[in-house]
């Protein structure tokens, strides 16, 4: 057990709450979950490029607007379609984009118990 | 001249791939021992391939633009180091090394083979020969790294700049031993199923391939995270990007081998499981080549891509695919008088656990990556799948992975029961109790992070406790298990505590907030062989007394003219001040990107103890 | 003859897979913006250029012809090669070109004028891009036939002498 107090004690010397997160959150938030259309493969975040630096400005006007974080990934989509959200969300083109893992993954488990584990009697 | 020697190299090292598959199969026919010509035929091919390769860094190396690959990727004016590494930095050269290793690969096992039966080594080179040869002919006919241009240029197109860069001149080298060395682990499975081969013994002997692709692939995905990390400017190291995940799909299909064939080593039960992710470890690096070679993927790691050699790599993956279907379903007996006669609560079991979660992971990013493709193709609509929806599909699983992580490596096989339960709860109260201090002040959601950091707190304690008693008994096996809760500890409190300053400044002017001053103070210019580059002096001051010049770089290449921005990080143990500036067009400020990014240096550290753990499996072994 | 039905179905799978790749290879790989989306237009407010006035896209696009709004800039090089084509239909009747002058610096921009000549009627300014992006714009240049506020026909990309005649053609 003393090591584990030395953990603690570690841990507590080492103020974790001095570290804050950050101030701006929701503004990065949503950009880093916008793809950047004329880059590759890079968020709106992370890009530099006239585009992305648009979009940034877009979106503190929109959420000073007083738009939600939905409201403004709708409009957006509205205007450049699903390719600029990172985030797919469900609807009929990405049923199976979601589901399949689980499935296979349920799949998966019942094998693991059909021939292991109950098969034994 | 150089040129013309690789060229030919290649040619003859193709020739000799037919003589050695003649060879072999008359071996395997008509004697009892092996040929020991067959040998020194391979190591003739091995031979001629590492010429050719020496004459293309030789090309690059002397500057000779009259081969169109150094051409379009080199210099007069780059570093020796980066004219080197600028061989493999472009699609030719780097199928070149896929070529290199996989003869290599194959040579090693055929000197390290001996005690094995001599026809499963025989057909263990066979199938590696055919993954060659038709590596050979993809070389040869769409993407020649000898072509040869007139008029000779005077000067070449230079490499990009963000590839000159130590970390990435050694990173495909190293990727490569590891992707590249799971298809002698996809040969000899064939052969071994083939011959009904299979057994404790070879289990043992594979094993050894399996962790050095392991301990390769696990480097060489580090060596390429650091370089994003640093070089790309944005201070993240994965971005679940496609050319990411390709190299991580096969690293997971590895590490569920690896621990799926210690099974096999001890009890000789599972052989068709093994046998599926020994060939789905190959086809993945295979797709994973297909993905990033025929540029139908956006990514950030772009190679110049062509619609042609994509075809050319889609045909042979699935000839490879149909020839592993093929064996599996007509060679491998099933043996339906194995015995699973384990309790659920086992090594054994724990290990189908591993699996079980293991291969959910591999299907979530599968699925995440090729998706967007199968969607366009069907019905022409453009989606993106990014970090959210692997987030989102992988923490909750990763929750209860962690767990059984925790508790498996403790349980006997067959029978077991729970030791120490009294200590056990004691951890994961302790865990939960830490956990909850440390979310408390986040403005994250509370619940799934509680339990997230719970999980993670209580696989460190209990790796740490297993790490500081028994440590000598099982070394490996607690070092990685204790790199990798580490590693996601690590990950954890990095994405928590990151703090990002984004801002725009003058030359002299501050950034000021309550917790933290930022000072523009100066630039400094100077002019480099290939680069003139801009040196900001920047200065972070905070109320805590913390006072620190940092030095960002903006390099204007000269060859190809592109600007790159050279990030300044200040590493110390507990976290990473990182810093960039960025040219804003038309403006006279610098965008300037400020972050703090906490326990970087853990995240590095650990997979290299992931690693040290793999190493050290090889060395016990060998005692 | 349990394998041989898993066989096949293996098989069947993989070559299904095997031709979606196969016909994904043939997509590109990068954002391609959607050329002939017939939509209202968005609404707006901005700034007409070199002054402080704010008009809306009500005020702006509030009369029956035909309207094109070109998306422009002094340091895009295309919109230099564009120009030309533009002063060719200033002088249509039935159709007045708007300029939405696109992160540029009102300096630059007016010597480009100066220099090339203006076919705009009214050019507004958008400083920051962002009113390019309630119109879904993707870069600079790109153009819209708009037609009692509703976009008909969008360029992406400079003008050539084909989308004059495209364009001769809606508005006859």
């Amino acid at each position: 057990m003393k090591y584990l107090k030395y953990i603690l004690i570690f841990l507590f010397l080492f103020d974790l709450n001095l570290l804050n997160a950050n101030e701006n959150n929701s503004h990065s938030e949503i950009t880093k979950n916008l793809r950047c259309l004329i880059c590759q493969g890079q968020s709106i975040h992370d890009s530099d490029s006239e585009f992305a630096n648009s979009i940034k400005i877009l979106v503190s006007k929109k959420l000073n607007d007083g738009l939600s974080e939905d409201q403004i990934y709708i409009f957006l989509k509205e205007k450049y379609g699903e390719w600029i959200l990172y985030d797919p969300g469900f609807n009929k083109n990405t049923y199976f984009l979601w589901l399949l893992p689980l499935l296979m993954f349920i799949i998966g488990g019942a094998i693991i118990l059909k021939r292991f584990i109950i098969k034994k009697n | 001249m150089a040129s013309l020697i690789g060229f030919y190299s290649l040619v003859f090292g193709l020739c000799l791939s037919f003589i050695v598959v003649l060879f072999s199969i008359k071996n395997f026919r008509n004697s009892l021992v092996f040929d020991k010509k067959i040998l020194s035929l391979t190591f003739l091919q091995l031979f001629f391939v590492i010429t050719s390769f020496l004459g293309l860094i030789i090309s690059f190396i002397n500057s000779d633009f009259s081969n169109e690959t150094v051409f379009n990727h080199s210099h007069t004016t780059k570093p020796l180091f980066y004219k080197i590494s600028g061989t493999w930095g472009n699609h030719e050269g780097s199928l070149l090394l896929w070529l290199l290793v996989l003869n290599l690969f194959i040579f090693l096992f055929l000197l390290k083979s001996k005690e094995q039966d001599k026809n499963y080594r025989i057909l263990t080179l066979l199938f590696q020969q055919v993954i060659i040869i038709g590596f050979f002919i993809f070389i040869i006919k769409t993407s020649n790294p000898f072509n040869y241009i007139f008029p000779v240029p005077t000067e070449g197109l230079g490499l990009n700049p963000i590839l000159q860069d130590p970390a990435l001149a050694i990173h495909p080298p190293i990727l490569y031993l590891g992707y590249v060395g799971s298809s002698v682990i996809f040969s000899a499975t064939l052969a071994a199923t083939c011959l009904n081969y299979i057994s404790k013994n070879w289990a043992k002997h594979i094993k050894t391939w399996v962790l050095w692709s392991w301990i390769f692939l696990t480097l060489g995905i580090l060596l390429g995270s650091i370089w994003a990390y640093y070089e790309l400017g944005w201070g993240g190291f994965w971005f679940w990007d496609p050319v990411e995940n390709v190299s991580l799909m096969p690293w997971i299909a590895l590490t569920t081998l690896l621990h799926c064939i210690l099974i096999l080593e001890k009890r000789k039960i599972l052989t068709s499981w093994v046998i599926i992710l020994s060939i789905s470890t190959f086809t993945l690096s295979m797709c994973g080549t297909f993905l990033v070679r025929s540029g139908i993927l956006n990514s950030v790691h772009t190679f110049a891509n062509d619609p042609e050699r994509g075809l050319y790599i889609l045909i042979f993956l699935f000839c490879l695919i149909f020839l592993s279907l093929f064996i599996f379903f007509f060679y491998h007996k099933t043996e339906d008088n194995q015995k699973y006669d384990f309790f659920w609560l086992s090594k054994e079991s724990s290990i189908l656990v591993n699996n079980w979660f293991m291969m959910y992971f591999l299907v979530v990013i599968l699925i995440g990556t090729i998706y967007p493709i199968f969607l366009e193709v069907i019905n022409s609509e453009k989606i993106s799948v990014g970090p959210p929806f692997y987030i989102k599909l992988i923490i909750p699983f990763l929750i209860p992975f962690l767990f059984a992580m925790a508790i498996g490596p403790k349980l006997k096989w067959i029978k077991s029961d729970i030791q120490n339960k009294i200590n056990l709860s004691i951890f994961f109260i302790i865990s939960f109790f830490l956990s909850i201090l440390i979310i408390k002040n986040l403005k994250v959601n509370f619940l799934v992070n509680t339990i997230l950091v719970t999980s993670a707190l209580y696989l460190f304690l209990v790796t740490s406790k297993e790490f500081l008693i028994k440590g000598i008994n099982n070394l490996a096996q607690n070092l990685a298990h204790f790199g990798f809760s580490l590693l996601i500890l690590s990950i954890l409190f990095n994405n928590f505590f990151s703090t990002e300053i984004i801002t725009n400044l003058k030359i002299g002017e501050t950034f000021k907030s309550e917790k933290i001053h930022i000072t523009f103070e100066s630039i400094e210019k100077k002019e480099i062989k290939n680069y003139s580059s801009i040196i900001g002096k920047i200065n972070i001051n905070d109320p805590k007394g913390l006072n620190q010049t940092l030095e960002p770089e903006l390099r204007i290449y000269n060859q190809p003219n592109i600007v790159t921005s050279e990030a300044d990080i200040k590493t110390n143990l507990f976290s990473d001040k990182f810093i960039t500036m960025n040219l804003v067009q038309n403006q006279d400020y610098f965008n300037i990107r400020y972050q703090i990014k906490p326990f970087m240096i853990w995240i590095w550290l650990s997979v290299l103890l992931i690693c040290s753990g793999g190493l050290i499996s090889l060395f016990r072994k060998k005692i | 003859m349990k394998n041989k039905i898993f066989f096949s179905v293996a098989i069947i799978s993989s070559l299904i897979i095997f031709f979606v790749l196969f016909k994904g290879l043939q997509n590109t790989n990068i954002y391609t913006p959607q050329v002939d989306v017939k939509k209202d237009i968005p609404y707006f407010e901005a700034k007409i250029f070199d002054s402080d006035i704010v008009k809306n896209s009500n005020e702006i696009f509030q009369k029956e012809n035909f309207y094109l709004l070109n998306i422009w800039s002094s340091w895009c090089a295309p919109c230099r090669n564009e120009h030309p084509i533009l002063l060719k239909l200033k002088d249509q009747v039935n159709l007045e070109i708007i300029g939405l002058n696109y992160k540029d610096n009102i300096i630059n921009a007016k010597k480009f004028l100066k220099e090339l000549n203006s076919p705009y009627r009214l050019i507004l300014s958008d400083e920051n891009g962002i009113i390019a992006i309630e119109w879904g714009a993707y870069g600079v240049p790109e153009t819209f036939l708009i037609h009692n506020k509703r976009i008909i026909k969008r360029y992406v990309g400079p003008l050539n002498m084909n989308s004059i005649i495209e364009i001769k053609k809606f508005i006859e």
